[in-house]
């Protein structure tokens, strides 16, 4: 008997037309979408993308050839060498990060004793050619001195929580 | 002579295509509009990107479908795997030509015109099994295979829902089935013929091979089913033919069930005058509830289809065209007087 009132229900497609009513509430409902060149959402002052060297704001570049990144480096994207500079301090001579070796875990920012390597909040980038994913010393410095103001505000951000 | 030839040539060619590029244009933006719905109904914001508002979207997609290599597979038959979204199409679009879009706007208004439109409907199943067949693939041979079963099994149900209207309208000519349905909103067949009207639409979203029926399909399980292996311009006539397919059965379900080109409503006023508008409102939102269904309904396992199939909905239409037959006979309700 029951099996026969069954039948009979779902020959009036009530189940079906719950269902429909339930996308058709949702075919009003606002949207999710964010329309992504044009509207973005917010960032973690966290966020770990392009890599910087920062510089002290007299000028002097912050990194003291200590090579902890280097080490520390799970991926060992990070080349180091390092000689004397004329005024007798530790400097690197070369400083390089393979973007495709690195995956962007932030142990080397971590590890830095003076805040040199950071990662900033870069995450739109990309390469046109083979061997552009090497990030040599001079392009980290400069990518530094153009967003050290970002890079110091997110910082300071984060700050009371390191 | 050459007056006839003239009618033959120029005034029918020029219906002809008329009607071929009207459905070739609705089917362009039947994508559009179909992802737009889907879109939404996910909570998203669908295409939006080529055009304002995405509405050059379906001209992309036509181009990228068309600069593509078509590509043969390995031992194929080349002439059937040719042949095949062409028999889809033609088939597809042959049928438009019995459809009434008015009162009097109809290509060939002949007298069997229901029969010529089952048949044209079910002609297109050779495409799909011939281009499963010609693949030389298995997913498209098991897409065919199952394509060809549903379709069989849901023609009968569909043929039957056809012997109701037929029944009531003591024609075979759409022309004719609309205008029995004269009068206002009480006199479609949608009232008499109610389980009818529902086994005729979901048999036709059976037959067009459209989600929750879409096993011939199935992404999930045999890739694309019969067309898995088809590019570029081939693939886009079985696109074309499975769209163009979805606008006639909408166009027929308005035709028998909704009264065609007249207005839902009674009296002298403007809004109660017959009009190409209340077909093409009728047939948009069968269109709608294709994608409706595709959006709520999850996809019918194959035994539950034939089950429906052959189980529930031949048996109910059997018995409904007997009501219906006592119900002319005395002649019930407002339908006959």
């Amino acid at each position: 008997m029951t099996k026969f009132v069954k039948y009979l229900k779902s020959l009036t497609l009530n189940e079906i037309r719950k269902g429909l009513m339930l996308t058709q509430k949702y075919f009003f409902k606002r949207k999710f979408t964010v329309r992504y060149p044009e509207e973005k959402t917010p960032k973690s002052p966290r966020f770990r993308g392009l890599h910087a060297l920062r510089r002290y704001p007299n000028g002097e570049e912050r990194c003291i050839a200590c090579k902890l990144c280097e080490a520390v480096c799970p991926a060992a994207a990070i080349t180091i060498d390092s000689d004397v500079r004329e005024d007798g301090s530790r400097r690197t001579t070369k400083y390089e990060i393979d973007l495709f070796k690195c995956i962007y875990c932030g142990f080397c920012e971590e590890s830095c004793p003076v805040d040199s390597i950071v990662e900033t909040d870069i995450h739109e980038y990309h390469f046109e050619s083979m061997g552009k994913n090497v990030m040599t010393k001079e392009q980290l410095l400069a990518i530094g001195d153009m967003y050290e103001e970002q890079i110091a505000k997110t910082k300071q951000q984060d700050a009371k929580y390191r | 002579m050459i007056e006839m030839l003239n009618f033959l040539i120029f005034d029918n060619l020029v219906y002809i295509l008329a009607i071929v590029l009207g459905v070739i244009l609705t089917v362009a933006y039947l994508t559009y509009f179909e992802r737009k719905v889907i879109a939404f109904m996910h909570v998203r914001m669908g295409p939006n990107r080529v055009g304002p508002r995405g509405l050059l979207q379906p001209f992309a997609d036509v181009l990228k479908l068309l600069t593509k290599e078509i590509i043969f597979p390995k031992n194929a038959n080349k002439f059937l795997f040719l042949i095949a979204p062409i028999i889809t199409l033609a088939t597809a679009f042959a049928a438009w030509a019995v459809v009434p879009f008015d009162d009097g706007w109809v290509l060939a208004d002949i007298n069997a015109g229901l029969v010529y439109v089952l048949a044209m409907t079910s002609l297109g199943v050779y495409g799909v099994i011939i281009a499963g067949w010609a693949s030389n693939s298995k997913y498209a041979l098991l897409g065919a295979l199952r394509s060809a079963a549903q379709i069989v099994s849901y023609e009968i149900a569909m043929g039957f829902a056809l012997v109701g209207v037929l029944v009531a309208a003591g024609t075979l000519n759409l022309s004719d089935i609309v205008r029995a349905q004269e009068g206002g909103m009480l006199n479609w067949y949608v009232w008499p013929l109610l389980p009818l009207f529902f086994i005729y639409y979901i048999s036709g979203v059976a037959e067009t091979n459209r989600a929750p029926f879409d096993v011939a399909e199935g992404e999930s399980e045999i890739v694309a089913g019969f067309h898995v292996e088809y590019s570029g311009a081939a693939f886009a006539l079985f696109f074309l033919g499975e769209y163009a397919n979805m606008i006639i059965i909408s166009a027929l379900t308005a035709i028998m069930f909704l009264g065609g080109w007249y207005s839902p409503f009674t009296g002298d006023s403007w809004i109660a005058q017959p009009n190409i508008i209340w077909f093409l409102a009728k047939t948009s939102i069968f269109l709608y509830a294709y994608f409706w269904l595709r959006a709520s309904l999850p996809r019918y396992r194959y035994d539950q289809i034939m089950r429906l199939g052959w189980k529930v909905f031949i048996p109910i239409t059997i018995v409904w065209i007997m009501v219906v037959a006592v119900m002319k006979v005395y002649n019930v309700g407002p339908w006959w007087n």
